[in-house]
């Protein structure tokens, strides 16, 4: 196989091996949820303020627990997006910038 | 006072980390993994983005199949929270008595999931089965191979059967720490049985319930072994919940790919209801 351009489609997209059947597509998704976990911890340590508050919905939530909520939010947004419209994934992924901001806001 | 801050602690939770990793967090990214790629064996993977979740997420079979869990789920948890109370509360709390009926409240948990389903497929057969046989024999015209409706009252019944006994366990462990004094107070002020489940009872078992309840949303919405063996499914699809479905994608037609796809959103409902769950039942307790 041809060698896949930097950041094409088909470098994003080849597998890499047979174990766990890894792409980078798939390895970008775990290392953006991994790098927000961790960005909450250093968040944390220079900016404490993780003790739980009441927002909007009425419910005690620490930073983490606005990070999840962000996280489950956003996996239903796409796939309500994709079962009432279909892809391209890209007006969802604006909604849920905005669900996240608006989590870590108000809820 | 000065508190030593000492971290070396956090390398105690690394060996479960370890087991977490490997019996949870692998095979959930591989599943995910799986879920954009297509594969016909060899460990050849091809790209298909998201096309799987448009699939699975427009497929009737899975509509269907997910109401169907949906409603055994939640006619199973209208039917077990309430009667386990009920045992709960019949159950005598000294005595010899006591530890008879929690042992034969236990029985049913200790019997392996795949045995339940086989006793009861065969209790509830028409020709042979003690209950099938004699359900006919009053005039019912009960089989539960071939009519849907009997299928799901003999799902139903066998769930119930079977983890009634769990949330008996658990109220019961909630009731019987309610110390004495309650119940005189009560008593001095006159309240009526109503009165003292109401306001004395209820809310001591409510911490216990919320587990029996999130346990039994849980373990009720991924069910497979029981139904699996009871009916299979059948008759045609009428008893085929999201697992039994997930496996015949899976390891029937293997379809990898689709059973990823589905695996996942499945997942994602269970995390949304068990945090909902959770929230609201935990909200009060924050609220008093």
């Amino acid at each position: 196989m041809q060698d896949a351009v930097l950041f094409s489609f088909q470098w994003w997209t080849e597998p890499l091996g047979t174990w766990m059947a890894w792409t980078r597509a798939t390895a970008a998704f775990f290392l953006f949820i991994a790098a927000s976990i961790a960005a909450m911890g250093v968040w944390e340590y220079y900016v404490p303020g993780g003790a739980p508050r009441r927002g909007l919905f009425a419910i005690d939530t620490t930073r983490g627990d606005r990070l999840f909520i962000s996280l489950l939010g956003s996996a239903f947004i796409f796939i309500a997006w994709l079962f009432f419209a279909g892809p391209p994934l890209w007006w969802p992924l604006l909604i849920c910038l905005l669900w996240a901001l608006f989590v870590f806001r108000y809820i | 006072m000065n508190k030593t801050v000492n971290q070396k602690a956090w390398f105690l939770v690394l060996p479960v980390l370890v087991l977490v990793a490997f019996n949870a967090i692998v095979p959930l990214m591989t599943v995910v993994n799986y879920s954009v790629q297509e594969t016909f064996g060899d460990n050849v993977f091809f790209w298909s983005g998201i096309s799987w979740f448009e699939d699975i997420l427009k497929s009737p079979r899975f509509h269907d199949a997910l109401g169907r869990q949906l409603f055994f789920t939640f006619t199973i948890l209208l039917i077990e929270v309430p009667l386990g109370v009920i045992i709960a509360l019949a159950m005598p709390r000294k005595g010899v008595w006591v530890s008879v009926c929690l042992v034969l409240m236990a029985m049913p948990l200790l019997i392996p999931w795949n045995v339940v389903g086989a006793m009861w497929n065969i209790f509830a057969l028409p020709e042979i089965g003690l209950m099938g046989k004699a359900l006919n024999a009053l005039g019912f015209d009960y089989n539960y191979t071939r009519q849907p409706g009997d299928a799901w009252f003999t799902l139903i019944l066998m769930d119930v059967w079977h983890w009634t006994s769990l949330v008996v366990l658990l109220a019961y462990a909630g009731l019987v720490s309610i110390p004495d004094a309650y119940y005189q107070a009560a008593k001095i002020d006159g309240a009526s049985a109503w009165s003292i489940f109401r306001f004395i009872q209820l809310p001591k078992m409510k911490r216990v319930l919320t587990i029996a309840i999130l346990l039994r949303f849980m373990d009720s919405f991924n069910i497979y072994t029981e139904p699996s063996v009871l009916t299979g499914g059948g008759p045609g699809n009428s008893t085929t919940l999201l697992s039994i479905d997930l496996v015949k994608i899976a390891l029937g037609q293997f379809d990898l790919g689709p059973a990823a796809a589905m695996s996942l959103i499945y997942f994602l409902v269970i995390l949304l209801m068990s945090w909902i769950f959770y929230t609201v039942m935990t909200r009060d307790e924050e609220n008093q």
